[in-house]
């Protein structure tokens, strides 16, 4: 049977690897060839790089790394940020990506999301959902969780639940989702959105934001019931390779490619 | 010069499977190309594909590449990759339903839905991850390479090929399905062996070294 994920996020600015706090505080984190390559030696299932920059003008950057790195491992390839026609899926496609990530854009333009599956495979889209609790909740309301759009910056007003069903319904392959209370804060995932998600999806989720520990991920498919764990911060600053982390995660029972 | 021919009809991934060949063809020359004049002069020839089958096959027919490859077939080794493999079969489900190739008999079917029963694990689709492919009998293909090693998979439709004697390797997602499929010189396979690592690259190179015959 299939295999459950580890796979290691590298967030790009013009060129190089960063890492923020919750959103913010982007500090220089390597060079994504070499980054890409150690985590691939070390047994990543795949990677994901997220262009943060996601502007025009730096757009051949980002092409020239994609290719450089696609050049250089032999395992997928998710690339996100400023995806926002099929000429942007195409590029990315043709640079070496496998699979895109689309998240502004699918909230601007739901209906992207179908073309571009319809054009290249839903196997290749990835809806990205950066998702924050909506404090404001009456005694006894279930919890919720609102949208947000541009790198966090913007709310959107949309339910992340139903959006990720929408989003599904629309062609989605997989779902990305990340807490953005819990991005870059070592806390854990938010197992109760990702959970909330997996249960009203039929498709993959990816689970993303505020890995601080071993447990954690593994938190991430018991509780969470995701199909792929995605770090950041405790494989680029080495607390773990993902190889322990693999191990670890065989060892609570989780199946690992070894 | 031997020379192995990748059939460029704009649908995704080339880049990395034109390198991951390059990486393994030794002496051997890679052509991107969807011309029919240019491919006609390969050695052998390898039909990616990622997308839809309804769009792929559109694709194929406005490049006149759907009686090429027909004939290119009888000749020399080919290797379809994911949805190149799926276009082998007769027909595909995906997309209301549409008539592929025709190389080797059989149906691409979908993945069942989820399964209902509460307590069991939903079954995801597409199916995407890492899975292992046991292989249903030995192949210059499989050469080097260790049963049930593990294979790179994103796919939503699964081929059926009528008979079993055409599968080559299998894997179980929901049940076991044709991972791997052969005919004579014609080759298969559903996931993608140039994301799968090591074991993905001796295949390549078994491909780009293969006579041809079982």
């Amino acid at each position: 049977m299939l295999a459950k994920r580890v796979i290691p996020c590298l967030d790009i600015d013009q060129g190089r690897v960063v890492k923020g706090v919750k959103f913010q505080e982007i500090r220089d984190a390597g060079d994504p060839v070499e980054v890409a390559r150690r985590y691939d030696l070390q047994g990543a299932d795949e990677l994901v790089f997220l262009d943060i920059t996601a502007s025009h003008e730096a757009r051949p950057t980002l092409f020239k790394t994609v290719e450089a790195v696609a050049r250089e491992i032999y395992i997928p390839l998710t690339v996100g940020g400023g995806v926002r026609t099929n000429a942007d899926v195409r590029a990315l496609l043709s640079a070496g990506a496998d699979k895109v990530a689309i998240n502004t854009s699918a909230v601007q333009n739901p209906d992207f999301v179908t073309a571009a599956g319809s054009r290249y495979g839903v196997q290749c889209i990835v809806v990205a959902i950066d998702a924050k609790r909506v404090k404001t909740r009456k005694k006894g309301e279930a919890l919720r969780w609102e949208v947000f759009t541009h790198g966090g910056r913007k709310a959107t007003g949309l339910d992340a639940v139903e959006w990720a069903a929408k989003m599904v319904e629309k062609g989605a392959g997989e779902l990305l989702v990340t807490s953005m209370d819990r991005d870059g804060t070592k806390a854990g995932y938010d197992v109760e959105l990702l959970r909330a998600i997996s249960d009203a999806v039929t498709v993959p989720v990816v689970a993303s934001g505020g890995v601080g520990t071993l447990e954690h991920l593994y938190e991430g498919f018991s509780a969470g019931g995701a199909d792929a764990v995605l770090a950041a911060s405790i494989f680029h600053n080495g607390t773990y390779t993902v190889g322990e982390a693999k191990q670890y995660l065989a060892g609570r029972g989780v199946r690992m490619r070894m | 010069m031997e020379i192995i021919g990748v059939i460029d009809y704009g649908m995704g991934n080339l880049h990395s499977l034109a390198k991951s060949l390059e990486r393994v063809a030794g002496e051997r020359r890679i052509e991107i190309s969807s011309d029919i004049e240019r491919l006609g002069k390969c050695d052998r020839l390898v039909l990616p594909g990622v997308g839809g089958v309804r769009g792929c096959m559109d694709e194929l027919k406005r490049l006149e590449l759907i009686d090429f490859l027909r004939t290119a077939a009888r000749r020399v080794p080919l290797l379809g990759v994911c949805l190149g493999m799926q276009v082998l079969l007769d027909h595909s489900e995906e997309n209301g339903g549409v008539p592929a190739l025709g190389l080797i008999p059989g149906e691409v079917l979908r993945f069942p839905d989820p399964p209902p029963e509460p307590g069991t694990e939903r079954l995801k689709v597409p199916h995407m991850g890492w899975n292992r492919v046991k292989q249903s009998r030995p192949h210059p293909l499989w050469a080097g390479i260790e049963d049930n090693s593990w294979y790179y998979f994103v796919h939503s439709f699964y081929a059926a090929p009528q008979n079993p004697a055409h599968t080559l390797g299998e894997s179980e997602y929901s049940h076991h399905f044709a991972a791997a499929i052969a005919r004579d010189n014609i080759v298969g396979v559903q996931f993608h062996p140039e994301k799968s690592q090591a074991a993905g690259l001796r295949l390549l190179a078994n491909f780009a070294s293969w006579n041809g015959e079982a």
